[in-house]
């Protein structure tokens, strides 16, 4: 019971910069973009994040530069196929590949001013990272290691999954989101303002993607910077997306699951199964999912028609 | 805005499409964004205290510098040739195959069984066994997310991407396990294939040069001359016009990812026997990702191709001589990619597009 617990706790931890990954690129495919850059954006927000914490000693401001950081890479993304409509798979890897490249390179730069050549972030902001502790809740049995035991970001991204959730399907504005996802045109011509509508959700859903970046620095790599620091946990979240069926609540779920594929190998016995086969195991469920999903294709839980396609006013 | 309130008036700036630019005037505009390109990435060099003029000359320089050093630039080209002819028959055909990175593992592990375990077969024969089995390695996974996109529908974009990972892990479970090199003193890694096993050298580089330039004459003679370079093109303007058309588009799926595929998997071979002289986990190392900007730059033509992946190996070889010589990392080299791309993307828009400014006095 202990070990379970312990597993589950683990598994939340290690699956929480998916579920930011993951809303981060609902908002941009509801928005009609297939956005491949979540790996890009997440470096960018881990890298500007991580070293503005460093240097300021601030987890505020470093949280609001991992936003902004993922958000500039969205916006470049934003630009390209929203209003030049640039080939949206394309300018997504290319986003990916950039913001890595940045990420990494400015890694090194501000590893080569350091004086110690190692970076890490001052203790000010790991204590404030560290694991919440309310006096009587979370030493409370079971319930207080489950619910009451994790660090503010766990806490900060499900609340913007339930907030997105109440945005796109309770509000008017996330209502004109979906018809912009499903069909632009109709909803162009129904008066939605297309352009700005997308601009706004796809930075919104690339700063988010951003926290989840520095998250992967801050957290899983237990405050010191290293190269590839998100390490694949962007584009396991774009897979994600569909394994939650593009409902941001059900992100929190779907996340939470792929963190405890992240961790399995620590808790079940060593019965002879190579390492390997744990580090696969996320991909391989996705690849499932991905077929699964497309065998029985519902109409419900599949991605917005628009998609993929770029929207060209005088097309109509 | 000033429009906010009058949707009746038109907007200040409109997009239009405007006719067709001439061949000549489209490349003009690509160079300038190149152009452009250069100065963002300047902006960026200087930024970080650099001089841009003599970190772009030490580039170059550094690239040409030396018979060794040409050898070098050619060496990081042969990977990225061979990766985008291969990925540029998938694309003609609109899918999105970014599964190059794992199709360059498996072409990899297949030709790398023979290197282990047939190494006394005589040489000329295990080469060529070696090419034929990265190419069913490759092709092999190229053919599984097109069974699937042809069967089920199933995205092509995220399935490719992750066997990427699934090829990366059967690496890494072979290293740690069946192909462990048991001299290594329990430092994960695969033995060093013998002498026989290696590609051989001409020119002072490893023979997948050749192999690469034969490749871009295939291909393109394939694109432009045969019934299916024809048909890939069909199916990647219109499934439903290929289907009316009597052509059997699923079949012509199956078959293209497999050579797609099997172009890749050639790359793991020259990689893993030309370069490594083993199988690494890092044998294609983001090259099937690059890859993917080297054909779209080049508009999928295999002799332009050839210009930018040989352009992007010089910016790969600078960078390790920029590091040296600058301090700065060989990650700038992904920086001024995609910031080479960015613009290149940006001014496509120019070729197809123009913004027209609302004219006095209302609508025209």
């Amino acid at each position: 019971m202990e070990m379970v617990i312990k597993f589950i706790a683990a598994a939340v931890i290690s699956g929480t910069p998916l579920l930011y990954g993951t809303v981060g690129e609902i908002l941009n495919e509801k928005s009609g973009h297939l956005n491949l850059g979540v790996e890009g954006m997440m470096s960018m927000g881990a890298v500007s994040g991580f070293m503005v914490g460093y240097y300021s000693d601030s987890f505020l401001l470093s949280l609001i530069a991992a936003f902004l950081g993922g958000a500039v890479g969205a916006a470049i993304y934003a630009v390209l196929t929203v209003t030049f409509m640039a080939d949206q798979n394309v300018t997504g890897l290319t986003l990916t590949i950039f913001g890595i490249g940045l990420g990494n390179f400015l890694g090194l730069y501000y590893l080569g001013l350091s004086e110690s050549g190692t970076l890490k972030l001052p203790e000010k902001i790991t204590g404030q990272m560290r694991s919440i502790n309310i006096e009587g809740l979370s030493n409370l049995p079971v319930v207080g290691k489950l619910l009451f035991s994790y660090n503010p970001f766990v806490y900060l991204g499900i609340v913007i999954a339930i907030v997105l959730w109440w945005y796109l399907k309770k509000t008017k504005t996330g209502l004109s989101l979906r018809a912009i996802g499903e069909n632009p045109s109709a909803a162009d011509a129904a008066g939605i303002r297309v352009t700005k509508l997308k601009y706004i959700n796809i930075i919104l859903g690339g700063g988010i993607c951003g926290i989840g970046g520095v998250y992967c620095a801050m957290i899983i790599n237990n405050g010191v910077w290293i190269s590839n620091s998100v390490g694949g946990f962007g584009w396991i979240a774009v897979a994600l997306v569909i394994f939650a069926a593009w409902s941001p609540v059900r992100a929190i779920f779907g996340s939470f699951v792929f963190g405890a594929f992240n961790i399995l190998r620590y808790y079940v016995p060593s019965v002879g199964i190579p390492e390997a086969f744990y580090d696969m195991l996320p991909f391989l469920v996705t690849a499932l999912v991905l077929i699964v999903t497309s065998i029985r294709q519902s109409k419900e839980n599949s991605q917005p028609a628009g998609c993929g396609i770029n929207y060209f006013r005088e097309d109509r | 805005m000033a429009n906010m309130n009058n949707t009746a008036k038109e907007p200040l700036i409109r997009i239009g499409k405007r006719n067709e630019l001439t061949a000549k005037n489209a490349m003009f505009l690509r160079l300038a964004a190149f152009g452009l390109a250069l100065v963002a990435g300047g902006v960026f060099i200087l930024a970080v205290g650099h001089n841009p003029i003599s970190v772009y000359w030490t580039i170059i320089r550094g690239s040409f510098r030396s018979e060794m050093a040409i050898q070098a630039t050619i060496k990081y080209m042969i990977p990225l040739l061979i990766t985008s002819l291969g990925i540029t028959l998938a694309f003609r055909m609109r899918f999105w195959n970014i599964g190059a990175e794992g199709q360059v593992i498996m072409g990899a592990i297949f030709a790398s069984y023979f290197a282990l375990f047939f190494d006394g077969l005589p040489h000329v024969l295990l080469i060529i066994l070696m090419i034929i089995a990265g190419i069913i390695g490759g092709g092999i996974w190229g053919l599984i997310p097109a069974f699937f996109k042809v069967r089920y529908n199933t995205n092509e974009t995220l399935f490719t991407l992750m066997l990427n990972y699934i090829a990366l892990y059967i690496i890494v479970f072979l290293r740690d396990g069946p192909w462990a090199d048991p001299e290594s003193g329990g430092f994960p890694k695969i033995a060093r294939f013998s002498k026989n096993a290696q590609l051989d050298k001409i020119f002072g580089v490893q023979a997948g040069w050749i192999i690469g330039i034969i490749l871009v004459v295939l291909v393109f003679i394939y694109m432009r001359y045969s019934k299916h370079g024809y048909e890939i093109n069909v199916v990647g303007e219109s499934k439903a016009t290929a289907r009316y058309a009597g052509m059997n588009v699923r079949k012509i799926v199956l078959r293209t990812m497999f050579i797609s595929g099997g172009i890749c998997g050639i790359t793991g071979m020259v990689s893993a026997t030309g370069s490594d002289m083993t199988l690494a986990t890092a044998v294609a190392g983001g090259v099937g990702f690059t890859a993917i900007i080297v054909a779209w730059l080049a508009r999928l033509n295999p002799f332009t191709i050839l210009l930018v992946s040989f352009l992007f190996s010089v910016l790969e070889k600078g960078s390790t001589v920029i590091q040296s010589e600058f301090g700065l990392s060989t990650d700038s080299s992904e920086v001024l990619q995609g910031i080479i791309l960015f613009f290149v993307l940006g001014c496509e828009f120019f070729v197809r597009y123009r913004f027209i400014r609302r004219k006095k006095g209302g609508t025209d």
